[in-house]
């Protein structure tokens, strides 16, 4: 053997093995991550991720996700004053017209909290639609409109009677709601209708006329999947909404080649004559999930926070409305055009969502989720004035340093996307990804669930990536970010976040623990070892073959005869089924858009269990089954 | 004794006179795929305060400002059949059965329900109602209900209900009851706090002879079922029924002013008054009188005819009538009348009674008509 071959051959030997070892000591320390994350004393951090003014501007109430409380920060001095529970993992707030009450959503308990604002008590506990998130009163302070995240629909409550007289159709994902100069509620949502699979994704404004509380309108909005905070000018003449603009059909290979998202705005309203999207990126820096938006009093400016950058976004409408004058078609994928609109970019603290203007527009209170605080801001100087610390732990922990790295955009290339991105609210986004480079609409794959996955390994659909660290590890920061890598501490900390987030509340269970008539029966068929003529189906063809174990996965890959012929492979990771209900649409690549079609349409050979026995009551039942899981 | 003959035949005349003047009189104006109909054929119409709404055998017309827009399976609707129509009138959301499922149409969005995506029985949807949180549907393989906040389906059938035939027609949902029109089955009741289902019968079970007139729903071939002010109205292909809870009253072509025994429809205004789509005209019964409505069968021209209590059938000069005999459907807007027939969708206009004092034509015989 040449010595240079020999050489080549020595190293490559070397490197070998010491790839090997930085692999081993990369397991050695991610591997306890999920015990760690059990047995690691939670602190109880607040995250504040909304925020509403008194009526005089003389207080600031702030929406602590993680205490499950409002604070009340007196803004003269800048010090908390008072702390108030409220229900489980509050989302959004608004106030009465008089001011004398707060409406707070709680997600996870289904209610919103009536607060009086001269006791400070909760005066008032009412029931709404499935996780709570935006909440809005129409001008006359009669009815209270909440919009419903996980059943995608908004509440309307009578606030005499505290009676929800009805619930109005939303988009996907109910998320923010406003009331506009003109008295209509508009409302977004953060998850795409569903469309027909593999189509560009779309999106709605929804508006509500609060004299007839029906919905009117529904702007569509194409290619638009995330939508977030929604507001509008004084005058009325002037709408925006925060939103991503995704790049799901074709394939995310490299993203130094193109973005993965746009980080856009729309406008609507008679300023700009209908409906218009414009960008926020420039051509070599992204600005991650713009989320709260917010328009200055004298029409001047827009501010937004864009949650994955940690930055909040100025953008000076007179030229923003001078250049889409100016523009005659669509510049929404032009990055270049943010320079003649954005007037100003502010660092401020981790994970920024909701932003409010003191009533006089001079200040600008900015609530980082992430850091137990509140960064005001001058609006003249476009310069952090303060910083109000809510008060939470001092100590940043392994779950909050991964937390911060869930959903910080800093790891990605040009700082384009986070994990957040995909998953909104650690959740999904309902897309389905062309994520390999392997050509176009090959191996598409639906984004599933982060929810308790300690024992649910391996992941990927192919089961490709056999722990959480190399999910998050090489194939995110390498393949998906194309930028920095994480440090061994880093990747253990995410890991550790992501190992706890906890199942969300099922809905579908009764109180009592007991399972409805139709569920018994689903369960029946769930569990069953014959088919309807008596014959014996194969154990392997069983539901509760694969789908076995506390979660609901026996952690194996099985070819159910989903695969497509698009698909380098017909092998699939058995996914887990708790809260399944919440995840649509369904099969690895999305292509089942409720769960009947992953029988009615794609199980022909009764190859993913035997279903094509049951009449259409069982499979009803059935299903009814599953969304208790 | 002449005298008092001659009096009592005059009471009678004016008697008839006078049912004939108050019977509702109609300008008619029909609209045709030339006005911009999606298709001549219509299946069904529904009032949504100034907006019209016609389903047709090639998509939902939905009528507004003087203009008519479409929706067809390209803009998201579940088939272009449109059998049935009803409104949510908390939400303003318009749901549509089709040869093809359920379709939600809610602000201009379209959400579609098939057997295929959703727990829908079947996606032949011949009937639609809303009540409270609940869509109920009449479907081609029995019954279906969708909790809209919960998004379960429950379905009524043969194995859960008296359902003996589950080609289910109608429905007819109140807060108390819900009806259902089971073409071959009778009605099937169920009763909203109990949850328990009840099936109503032809008592004589015979398929073309009445042996026992209003002791019993008049046929099992029921087409439609109209539930309003606790009286349950049921229109068969073989006369029609009226239930107050206790009593049956049956009616036919030889024993009241129904123009034929073959019902597509009927819709109640309250306890006493309702409306008759027939293969021979659109009907109108107020309690007592009948009047139909209808382009002669033999020379086409508009014709009204009026019968009385006794019988006694005038014949009003009118100068318009619906656009087809072959009627299909009827719903109200006020006082006016949104009709859908076999060539064409009809709009009633009703005349004022100062403007338009009934012309009887000619009298005739009772129980015969012209």
């Amino acid at each position: 053997m040449p010595a240079a071959a020999q050489s080549q051959s020595s190293f490559r030997l070397i490197a070998r093995a010491a790839g090997v070892v930085a692999v081993a000591l990369l397991a050695i320390a991610a591997q306890p991550a999920p015990k760690q994350a059990a047995t690691l004393p939670k602190e109880r951090y607040l995250s504040p991720i909304e925020m509403a003014f008194s009526k005089d501007g003389h207080e600031l109430y702030v929406v602590c996700q993680d205490s499950d409380e409002v604070r009340v920060v007196d803004i003269a001095s800048g010090k908390v004053s008072r702390k108030i529970p409220v229900g489980h993992v509050p989302r959004g707030i608004g106030l009465s017209p008089d001011g004398r009450r707060l409406y707070v959503t709680n997600a996870w308990s289904d209610t919103v909290s009536v607060i009086d604002s001269a006791s400070w008590e909760v005066v008032e506990t009412l029931p709404t639609g499935f996780e709570p998130a935006g909440v809005a009163v129409d001008a006359k302070g009669d009815f209270l409109y909440v919009a419903n995240r996980l059943s995608s629909d908004i509440s309307v409550i009578d606030l005499k009677s505290g009676v929800e007289i009805k619930r109005l159709l939303a988009g996907r994902g109910a998320s923010y709601l406003t009331l506009s100069p003109d008295g209509k509620i508009y409302g977004t949502h953060i998850y795409p209708n569903p469309g027909a699979f593999r189509t560009q994704p779309a999106s709605e404004i929804t508006v509500i006329d609060t004299a007839s509380q029906t919905v009117v309108e529904r702007k569509l909005l194409r290619n638009v999947a995330g939508m977030f905070h929604i507001a509008f000018s004084s005058d009325g003449k002037l709408g925006v909404v925060a939103q991503l603009r995704p790049k799901n059909l074709i394939p995310l290979a490299h993203v130094e080649h193109g973005w993965a998202f746009g980080d856009s705005l729309t406008l609507i309203g008679s300023d700009v004559g209908g409906t218009v999207q414009v960008p926020l990126d420039e051509l070599d820096r992204y600005y991650a999930l713009p989320w709260g938006v917010t328009i200055a009093p004298d029409k001047s400016k827009i501010f937004l926070t864009t949650a994955g950058s940690e930055s909040v976004t100025v953008v000076d409408v007179p030229r923003l409305l001078k250049t889409i004058r100016t523009r005659r078609e669509s510049f929404v994928n032009d990055l270049s055009a943010s320079a003649e609109y954005v007037s100003a970019r502010i660092p401020v603290g981790h994970n920024p969502r909701g932003l409010v203007l003191s009533p006089d527009g001079e200040r600008l209170y900015v609530a980082n989720r992430l850091d137990d605080s509140i960064t005001v801001i001058d609006t003249q100087t476009n310069t952090v004035a303060n910083t109000i610390d809510l008060g939470g732990p001092k100590n940043v922990d392994a779950l909050r340093r991964g937390e911060r790295l869930f959903y910080t955009a800093d790891f990605a290339f040009q700082g384009q996307f986070g994990c957040s991105n995909c998953h909104l609210d650690a959740t999904i986004d309902g897309l389905q990804w062309d994520l390999e480079p392997d050509g176009f609409g090959k191996d598409i794959v639906d984004n599933r669930s982060l929810e308790n996955l300690a024992g649910t390994e391996p992941f990927k659909w192919n089961g490709g990536n056999p722990d959480m660290p190399t999910e998050c590890g090489p194939r995110t920061e390498k393949f998906f970010f194309r930028s920095q890598s994480f440090t061994e501490q880093q990747l253990t900390d995410l890991v550790t976040f992501v190992y706890s987030l906890p199942y969300r509340p099922n809905r579908y269970r009764l109180a009592n623990g007991e399972l409805t008539p139709a569920q018994e029966r689903g369960q029946a068929i769930f569990e069953r070892t014959k088919s309807k003529n008596g014959l014996p189906i194969a154990e392997a063809n069983q539901c509760t073959y694969c789908h076995s174990g506390p979660k609901y996965t026996n952690q194996k890959q099985i070819d159910v005869g989903s695969g497509k012929l698009t698909d380098r492979s017909p092998i699939i990771d058995v996914p887990q089924l708790p809260n399944v209900a919440y995840s649509a649409p369904y099969l690895h690549d999305g292509s089942a858009r409720s769960l009947e079609e992953i029988w009615t349409v794609f199980n022909p050979k009764d190859t993913h269990g035997v279903t094509n026995d049951l009449t259409k009551d069982e499979l009803n039942d059935l299903v009814e089954y599953l969304k208790t899981l | 004794m002449k005298l008092r003959l001659w009096f009592a035949a005059l009471a009678f005349g004016l008697a008839s006179l006078a049912a004939a003047q108050d019977m509702p009189m109609f300008r008619w104006v029909n609209f045709m795929t030339a006005d911009g109909l999606p298709d001549n054929h219509v299946f069904c119409v529904l009032v949504d305060g100034k907006r019209i709404w016609a389903g047709t055998e090639n998509g939902l017309g939905l009528y507004e400002n003087g203009a008519w827009r479409v929706f067809r399976p390209a803009d998201g609707l579940a088939h272009q059949a449109v059998l049935s129509l009803a409104l949510d009138h908390r939400t303003g959301d318009l749901w549509a059965g089709t040869m093809g499922g359920l379709s939600r149409i809610s602000a201009g969005r379209i959400d579609t329900y098939t057997q295929l995506n959703s727990g829908l029985s079947n996606d032949i949807v011949y009937g639609v109602g809303v009540q409270g949180d609940f869509v109920w549907t009449a479907t081609a393989a029995g019954a279906s209900r969708l909790n809209t906040r919960t998004g379960q389906w429950d379905l009524f059938n043969e194995r859960n209900t008296p359902m003996y035939e589950i080609w289910t027609y109608s429905v007819s949902p109140a807060a108390d009851k819900v009806y259902y029109a089971v073409w071959g089955g009778g009605v099937l009741e169920y009763d909203q706090p109990s949850g328990r289902w009840k099936d109503y019968n032809d008592p004589d079970g015979e398929t073309e002879l009445v042996l026992m007139k209003d002791q019993g729903l008049i046929h099992e071939v029921t087409t439609s079922v109209s539930y309003v002010d606790k009286i349950l109205w049921v229109a068969t292909y073989f006369g029609a029924s009226r239930y107050d809870g206790r009593y049956w009253h049956n009616f036919l072509q030889k024993d009241s002013g129904l123009p034929s025994n073959f019902l597509n429809q009927v819709k109640a205004i309250d306890a006493n008054r309702a409306w008759f789509s027939t293969d021979k005209g659109l009907a109108y019964y107020d309690g007592t009188n009948w009047a139909v409505y209808t382009p002669a069968l033999d020379t086409h021209k508009p014709e009204m005819l009026v019968r009385d209590a006794a019988g006694s059938v005038h014949n009003i000069a009118v100068q318009s009538a619906p656009a087809h005999n072959y009627v299909l459907g009827v719903d109200f807007q006020g006082d006016d009348l949104w009709v859908a027939t076999a060539k064409g969708l009809s709009h009633g206009i009703r005349l004022d009674r100062s403007s338009s004092t009934a012309k009887v034509l000619k009298q005739t015989a009772s129980g015969k008509k012209r």
